[in-house]
């Protein structure tokens, strides 16, 4: 039996979470999801897994071939989402103030 | 650490509203926001076009580590008034998440400080829900290293 996981803990992985925005648009089979990163095939195949157990991705079969994609429903009973959408605002407006105090200290006035 | 940005949405809404404080003079942070250099330093993206103007428009393309294009943004340019507000449109191309209204406001608080409002309108109520449960902070985590090098150039 698959241990029932964690979707907090499914999305906290970079990885995992370009996968998702990946097949947001588009189901995708396992090789052309791999063939945009970086990472070994096997991996890949082991986040598409973790994704799989916690019912994020729905796999599909078209013929010889499976697709994933998203699945809308869960996602949408993870209410919960505003916080990653939130944090991200975080990460970058601290970055941009950052950014922009080595910019003054550079040049003062 | 202290979560100082906020976000507002209510339920059934097309709308939200992120609000954030910063330890900066409003004219950097608005300089953050209108030059290309800088955009691409803190929003981890390439800036192909910035023609920030009444009628202008810009476009922004991000990659991941590997260099593969992963989404690229494209928008219009409404009202530029320098060190207060931009109201513009904002798309992820060949995405179903539509075209969205940002108006960002630029507030001074003290002489080192400002606020920035930023309203954000989608197609709709459902629209605005997908794009909230995109796990997002890709992009911008793939971007993070490098910025962190250049950052710390500046200093």
């Amino acid at each position: 039996m698959n241990l029932r996981r964690d979707v907090f803990q499914a999305i906290a992985d970079p990885t995992r979470r370009a996968i998702l925005l990946l097949v947001a648009s588009q189901a995708m089979t396992a090789g052309a999801i791999a063939a945009n990163f970086d990472t070994a095939r096997p991996t890949v195949s082991k986040h598409l897994q973790i994704l799989t157990e916690c019912e994020l991705l729905e796999q599909k079969q078209n013929g010889r071939e499976i697709y994933y994609h998203s699945n809308a429903k869960k996602m949408k009973e993870v209410a919960d989402f505003i916080e990653p959408f939130r944090q991200m605002w975080d990460d970058r407006f601290n970055k941009l103030e950052n950014v922009m105090k080595a910019y003054q200290a550079k040049k003062p006035e | 650490m202290e979560q100082k940005t906020k976000i507002h949405a209510e339920d059934g809404k097309q709308e939200l509203i992120i609000t954030r404080e910063f330890n900066l003079p409003v004219e950097l942070l608005f300089k953050a926001h209108s030059e290309a250099d800088i955009i691409e330093q803190w929003m981890g993206t390439k800036v192909l076009k910035l023609d920030y103007k009444k009628h202008g428009s810009y476009q922004f393309e991000t990659s991941d580590a590997k260099g593969n294009v992963v989404v690229k943004i494209n928008g219009a340019i409404h009202e530029f008034s320098p060190g207060r507000k931009i109201t513009r449109t904002f798309e992820m191309e060949n995405t179903p998440f539509g075209v969205q209204l940002e108006i960002l406001e630029f507030e001074p608080l003290t002489a080192d400080t400002s606020k920035l409002n930023m309203h954000v309108i989608y197609e709709s109520a459902v629209q605005r829900d997908r794009v909230l449960q995109l796990p997002f902070a890709q992009g911008i985590n793939m971007a993070h290293t490098r910025l962190q090098n250049i950052v710390s150039k500046l200093k």
